[in-house]
């Protein structure tokens, strides 16, 4: 089973890649940073962490082995973290609400629409947190 | 043409191709006072928004402006315009063949073609439905459904260049498509096929970059981004919402 996930995120991070049209030789070390992503976000589900924590730590390890990968081949970090951002997109969750919404369910859409931008949230806070501590970092170890 | 108009029109020309093809704001301020600063400018003034660019050398009267009308994706020229950038730094390459090398990398940058971006676009909408926990029968419809929403979507923003119309029609065929699967009895779900189907149309460029550009301090930059995603997801939405509703 978790293998076909890793299988399956990797396809879908270098898809979504080919789709950005990022450069070739980024492709490779894209569609891994997806599968760290996702991997995180499955073990931490699984150890009922909750969808919001999995969300963040997630876009925490994006965020930091993106940040890695660009200083590695050095080239612009968000090259690494749109495409493997994607799988961690509340898509289920927007659609629900867009289902319930259209049925007149408007309650039921709300409760929905809090849970996307929640997520969205988590995930913007897991950027966050990866970028403060990769800033920190670079600040403490590369005196100017 | 003297040195500091060269300067300033290579910087400019660099801005643009960067925030036209989605690159954050942090990410244009860093190169573009970099190459001033390579270039022999030490306190450069520039300002630049998801529409337009201002610049001007602090000892000249003079500034220019630089707008922003269209905005595409396209990662590559982001990251050749880098590229070059750090050649500067290293004086690999001149002022002038950088600005060269700049009007070259906006016309013939090679994008990859549409049908290998049509593959991805299947693939995409598959092993994210796989990933999502739907099941194996419907593999077939979401190839389908995915495929033709991103044909639909490339097509009307490449020939008819109307953005958020092409967002909804796409999103509007791949719920068709969805619900038309699963009454004849090839699809089982129609909530995963369509989740999958729209995935390759998320306006992840946009949403990425919002979040940096708040957190970096560009808030006007940010808001714009913002305001282009919700659009893009709203447009996607009303297209599903109108399937349900009429179908």
């Amino acid at each position: 089973m978790m293998i076909i996930q890793i299988i399956c995120s990797y396809l879908a991070t270098i898809g979504f890649g080919i789709i950005v049209n990022i450069p070739h030789r980024a492709l490779n070390s894209c569609g891994w940073v997806g599968v760290l992503g996702w991997v995180t976000y499955l073990v931490i589900k699984m150890a009922n962490g909750g969808t919001m924590l999995a969300n963040a730590v997630a876009a925490l390890a994006i965020g930091l082995s993106s940040i890695f990968m660009a200083r590695k081949l050095k080239m612009p970090m968000i090259l690494f973290n749109i495409p493997s951002l994607v799988p961690l997109v509340p898509g289920g969750q927007a659609y629900k609400a867009v289902r319930n919404f259209a049925v007149g369910n408007d309650l039921a859409a709300i409760s929905n629409l809090v849970q996307v931008a929640m997520i969205a949230g988590a995930i913007a806070m897991g950027f966050f947190i990866s970028e403060l501590a990769a800033r920190t970092y670079f600040r403490i170890t590369v005196k100017h | 043409m003297t040195k500091n108009d060269l300067i300033i029109e290579t910087i400019l020309m660099a801005g643009k191709i960067m925030i036209e093809n989605g690159a954050d704001m942090a990410r244009v301020d860093d190169t573009l006072t970099r190459i001033a600063r390579n270039a022999g400018i030490d306190n450069p003034k520039i300002f630049e928004t998801t529409t337009g660019i201002l610049m001007s050398i602090p000892e000249q009267a003079a500034a220019q402006v630089e707008p922003i009308q269209k905005r595409t994706i396209d990662l590559e020229k982001v990251s050749l315009v880098n590229q070059n950038s750090r050649a500067f730094q290293d004086g690999q390459i001149s002022l002038n063949e950088f600005r060269n090398n700049l009007v070259k990398l906006n016309i013939s940058t090679p994008f990859f073609s549409f049908w290998l971006q049509l593959i991805a676009a299947v693939i995409v909408s598959v092993t994210l439905m796989i990933m999502y926990g739907g099941s194996w029968h419907d593999i077939i419809a979401t190839a389908f459904a995915g495929g033709v929403g991103y044909s639909c979507y490339y097509l009307i923003n490449n020939r008819l260049k109307i953005r958020f119309v092409s967002e909804f029609l796409a999103s509007f065929l791949i719920g068709v498509i969805a619900v038309l699967f699963v009454r004849l009895q090839l699809g089982a779900q129609i909530g995963m096929i369509t989740i999958g189907g729209v995935m390759p149309l998320v306006p992840g460029v946009p949403i990425t970059n919002a979040v940096r550009d708040v957190f970096a301090g560009h808030f006007l930059s940010g808001m714009a981004r913002a305001m282009e995603a919700l659009l893009s997801a709203c447009a996607i939405g009303m297209g599903i919402a109108f399937v349900f509703r009429f179908l």
